[in-house]
């Protein structure tokens, strides 16, 4: 079986956000960055689905040339090879373009099942991997928690609201968008990372690609959320904080 | 030009989200000086389509087919596109359900639009439409503006627009029949199920301790357990515990967890991302602690202690203890 996940780098948890001087992201000179996390997890998933049936795993990454990163530490987890889409300013794609960018790039792969995470950590938008799907003709299916290869054929485990799930039968090829926590992470072992050197990772670029940007939808201003609610910040040590807690939640709210 | 909401139902039974983005198109309806018009796809929703019958709107689809009886991406994506090219709205709504993420962008880019998704709030600035979403799981909001042609295609999250809104009035039910074929519909739904009973009901708890990934390891999960038994509260969890399985996932706070509304909520260690928000920000009283002093619970916490939650936590039981005597 030949999979392709598709991984995005995004800024890391930790990251002090500060808004730029366009106002129209964010300074991205005081981020480090990781690997988007629901990605980390459908790698995991490809990889697992590897050793399980045999055939490759491939990762496709957008993303400016600090991505290689990311892409190294999914060559040493044990991902095959990799396709870059090496773009600077890929914030002037909107989710479409995007996408159409991504199945250019998978044009001559025909990968028997595409596995992206759910949602980004950075832009949240849910969307990608359906929209991928629909961009290559592939059926989909969201927020998978199991996947059962059958023959020609996948079932899946989807989740739903309020603890309910549901089983989807599916032909292959297919697309997924893989929810966190579906499996158990596993770290590059020093093997992993020794070989991940020598793995083919093939740079494109939109220009190549013959993907043009497009911008249906519009960011005009990043900006801390507005507080609705008062917080009272109970300041001091440790100990005075907790007294303080205690005070307002038998005096004021009246709980203890 | 005109406004749709398409809404949501379940074998029969709406969505709770349903009636906030129909509250949402209203709202919209009104500041835009156009008329709103909603829909709902099923095998049969008469019964449905009735009960909309009683809302302020110009038209109420009620867009059934055979195939459109269980959901599939492929029957709800074809059956809406149809009803659009057909009603030709300017904006289309929807509640940015687990569904609606499964559908919705397959739908506008068939469209050849893109989906705003997860919208928090709206406002018409010199007669143009103004969406605001949510950056970085919170942290940051953004306003986004449609670019291109319409429609235009956006999903409300959860609890942004209030249901008791919803202005009520008078519309006729058209039947809309869309074309659809067996052999386009690729996936095939089985059943719906529940993993287990649920041995705890977090729903019907008055104090709950909630722990997130603040706490570290698997090994640190007694630091809150204690603060729980000296509350006489729950213990629950934000989900990337339970997805560490270092609590089970029976104790998993949010919107793919259980929602509750205990009179004391107190969240340890947990940024606030939307995912755990909706299932605990109707809590009486929230109190947070946090090393981040910019981390989104504090956005619907009552009490903040921003700091070391190994060295606040313990400090935090200490005078739990003194106070209950």
């Amino acid at each position: 079986m030949k999979i392709v996940v598709c991984l995005k780098q995004v800024p890391s948890r930790d990251s002090v956000l500060r808004v730029d001087a366009s106002r129209a992201w964010v300074q991205e000179a005081d981020l480090s960055y990781e690997i988007n996390e629901p990605d980390a997890y459908a790698l995991e998933e490809g990889l697992q689905l590897k050793e399980k049936h045999g055939g490759e795993v491939v990762v496709l990454c957008a993303g400016p040339a600090r991505a290689a990163q990311t892409i190294r530490e999914a060559l040493a987890k044990g991902a095959d090879r990799a396709l870059h889409i090496e773009e600077e300013n890929l914030g002037a794609f909107d989710p479409l373009s995007l996408a159409r960018l991504m199945a250019a790039a998978l044009a001559a792969e025909k990968p028997d099942l595409v596995l992206t995470g759910l949602q980004s950590d950075d832009l949240g938008y849910g969307q990608t991997g359906v929209i991928l799907a629909e961009v290559l003709g592939l059926p989909h299916a969201t927020i998978i928690m199991q996947v059962e290869k059958q023959d020609g054929t996948i079932r899946v485990k989807r989740e739903l609201e309020d603890g309910w799930f549901q089983h989807v039968e599916m032909p292959l090829p297919a697309l997924l968008t893989i929810q966190s926590g579906i499996n158990k992470l596993r770290y590059a072992t020093l093997m992993g990372i020794k070989k991940a050197k020598t793995k083919e990772v093939k740079r494109l670029t939109a220009a190549e690609l013959a993907v043009k940007p497009e911008a249906s939808i519009r960011f005009t201003r990043v900006y801390l959320p507005e507080k609705t609610k008062k917080t009272q910040i109970l300041e001091g040590s440790p100990k005075e904080a907790a007294a303080k807690l205690v005070e307002k939640l038998k005096f004021e709210a009246r709980i203890l | 030009m005109s406004i749709l909401a398409i809404l949501e139902q379940r074998a029969g039974a709406w969505h709770r989200m349903s009636w906030e983005t129909l509250a949402a198109a209203q709202q919209l309806g009104a500041e835009l000086g156009q008329p709103v018009s909603a829909a709902v796809a099923g095998g049969d929703v008469a019964g449905l389509a009735g009960e909309l019958a009683a809302k302020q709107l110009e038209h109420v689809y009620a867009v059934e087919h055979g195939l459109l009886q269980d959901y599939t991406a492929d029957g709800y994506a074809a059956a809406l596109q149809q009803l659009i090219a057909a009603a030709k709205p300017q904006i289309v709504l929807f509640p940015h359900t687990y569904q609606v993420r499964d559908f919705a962008p397959k739908l506008a880019t068939a469209l050849g639009r893109v989906l705003v998704s997860d919208v928090v709030a709206h406002r018409v600035e010199g007669g143009e439409l103004v969406l605001v979403r949510q950056l970085f799981q919170g942290k940051m909001n953004v306003d986004v503006r449609f670019a291109g042609e319409a429609p235009w295609l956006a999903s409300a999250q959860a609890g942004a627009y209030r249901a008791d809104k919803v202005v009520t009035g008078s519309a006729s039910v058209e039947k809309f029949a869309p074309e659809l074929s067996a052999a386009a519909i690729r996936t095939k739904p089985l059943e719906l199920f529940r993993e287990s009973q649920r041995a705890v009901d977090l729903t019907a708890a008055e104090i709950i301790v909630s722990v997130g990934r603040g706490i570290k390891e698997a090994e640190n999960i007694p630091v809150v357990q204690k603060l729980a038994e000296a509350l006489g509260a729950e213990l629950a969890a934000s989900r990337p515990i339970c997805d560490n399985g270092w609590l089970p996932m029976e104790r998993q706070v949010g919107s793919s967890g259980q929602t509750v509304s205990p009179k004391l909520y107190l969240a340890v260690g947990i940024s606030g991302a939307i995912q755990h928000l909706v299932g605990m920000k109707g809590s009486k009283t929230i109190v947070a602690i946090n090393k981040d002093p910019e981390a989104p619970i504090f956005e619907v916490a009552d009490y903040g202690i921003v700091g070391d939650l190994f060295q606040i936590v313990p400090a935090l039981v200490e005078e739990i203890k003194k106070a209950k005597g």
